[in-house]
């Protein structure tokens, strides 16, 4: 999808105005496994880029989840609560994590596909 | 893919939740030709046996296999392992970890009359396991094979050795196939079996149904610094056959009683307790967590903890650290799941 943007901690990102959505990645699910739970914050709480802000549970371990820019967490995916394995079912779509109202500018480290890709390669 | 042991395993195939749920509803197929495979031949077979590991031979038979210990002269655990009593000898199968150290233990107590022959290469061993296992796999003459009975057939029409033991609580096979055919035979297995819901299931489904069962994994769940009492597996100490390495200590321990012992945990929906998490009961630390996951079966996290003996009973409330917080655990009954295994055929060992 053009305009998906990703972390060197395997979160994925899209902008729309200043409204940014948060999941973790195909490559970051197809590690963890099945997912078996998420913990994440309530709405309302203010997040600075590169902040912990809640842990995925899969099988085989737990994982920080880093938040990829600052911003105000406007909504979490409810349906997560109930069906943690939409993250590996659909990391991309139903399975987005948080949704956040980016506060200042969009940070500079990000990468696109192409250069996520060829992260995720070297990295494996 | 992970390592283990050296060996290159898939965790999953597709999903650890679908091939966790096959084995328990239909049945899975694991390779597990990582697990070492040795053959003790010569006269002096039997005896040797009798006084390196823990349980009585004598209690089987050929054509029988029985699950059993070998222990220090401390009676710390080294491996467990499962030896098959076949007509020409006895084929020993143990831990991928340990294989190489099993091997130079088993020799060096060996007596010159007695081979010991590694076949972990050229032997594959693969494992069917479901409550429907019976019914698919393809080969004759197993519905009246008993549970820990073996024997010489064919699967798919390869030439192999059928044996029916496991480790995920279920009714099943193991199947030991020369190294070259292990592919066929296991294409012939999931081409009949695939229809029905039978699937290829990796290290995940296989730790967590062995969990449900409450069987031990070893270097989890007890090592060299573990003893069988302490572990649950007191059952396979058989002190009155007569001596083999660990048998005094062992003994003593039996007349002290363990110090420690083996509990079942049960947690919350995502508090997953993980090997070597704290464990305490009203504050006091009393042991730690040995194996832990999700049971997408049970719907829970499930965990095993060694734990100080009768500090924890079932029904009472322990605390464990998940995530670096204090998680309440239920103590629960092993094994937390009980699965076909036994009521598939009548069991050999009492």
């Amino acid at each position: 999808m053009a305009g998906r943007l990703y972390t060197k901690s395997h979160e994925w990102l899209t902008l729309e105005g200043k409204s940014v959505t948060v999941g973790i990645t195909d490559y970051a699910q197809s590690q963890l496994g099945d997912v078996v739970f998420l913990e994440l914050p309530n709405p309302g709480r203010k997040l600075e880029a590169g902040e912990a802000f809640g842990v995925v549970e899969s099988v085989k371990a737990a994982s920080d989840l880093y938040s990829p820019v600052s911003g105000r967490l406007t909504a979490v995916n409810d349906k997560l609560a109930g069906k943690p394995e939409l993250i590996n079912s659909d990391p991309y779509g139903d399975g987005w994590i948080l949704k956040l109202e980016l506060a200042g500018e969009m940070p500079t480290d990000l990468m696109d596909e192409a250069a996520y890709t060829k992260f995720t390669e070297s990295n494996s | 893919m992970v390592d283990f042991g050296g060996w290159e395993l898939p965790q999953q195939y597709t999903s650890i939740r679908d091939e966790h749920l096959a084995v328990r509803k239909v049945a899975g197929l694991f390779d597990i030709s990582h697990m070492g495979r040795f053959k003790v031949t010569g006269a002096a077979s039997h005896d040797f046996l009798q006084t390196l590991l823990t349980n009585d031979l004598s209690r089987i038979g050929a054509g029988r296999a029985q699950y059993n210990l070998m222990c220090n002269e401390a009676g710390g655990i080294l491996d467990d392992l499962v030896v098959y009593w076949a007509e020409d000898g006895f084929y020993v199968v143990v831990n991928a970890a340990n294989r190489e150290r099993d091997l130079e233990w088993m020799r060096g107590h060996a007596p010159s009359t007695v081979e010991i022959a590694d076949l972990t290469f050229e032997l594959a061993l693969i494992a069917f396991q479901g409550p429907r296992a019976d019914e698919l796999l393809p080969a004759d003459g197993i519905d009246d094979l008993p549970y820990f009975g073996f024997r010489a057939g064919r699967v798919g029409g390869t030439d192999a050795l059928i044996s029916r033991t496991g480790y995920t609580g279920e009714d099943g096979f193991e199947v030991f196939v020369d190294a070259g055919h292990v592919g066929k035979v296991w294409d012939e297995i999931l081409a009949g079996g695939s229809a029905k819901g039978a699937v290829p299931a990796g290290l995940g489904a296989r730790d967590a149904t062995r969990l449900e069962a409450a069987l031990r994994l070893y270097g989890n769940d007890m090592d060299e610094s573990v003893n069988p009492y302490e572990a649950g597996l007191g059952w396979t100490v058989r002190l009155d056959k007569g001596q083999f390495v660990g048998h005094d200590a062992l003994a003593q321990v039996k007349r002290d009683g363990p110090k420690r012992s083996l509990v079942g945990l049960k947690t919350a929906a995502g508090d997953i307790a993980r090997h070597g998490a704290a464990v305490r009961r009203q504050g006091r630390p009393v042991g730690t967590v040995t194996s832990g996951t999700h049971s997408f079966f049970l719907g829970h996290p499930i965990a095993l903890a060694m734990v100080e003996v009768a500090s924890l009973r079932v029904g009472e409330t322990a605390a464990v650290e998940v995530r670096g917080r204090e998680a309440a655990a239920e103590v629960v009954r092993l094994p937390f799941y009980r699965g076909s295994a036994r009521s598939a055929a009548v069991p050999a060992q009492s």
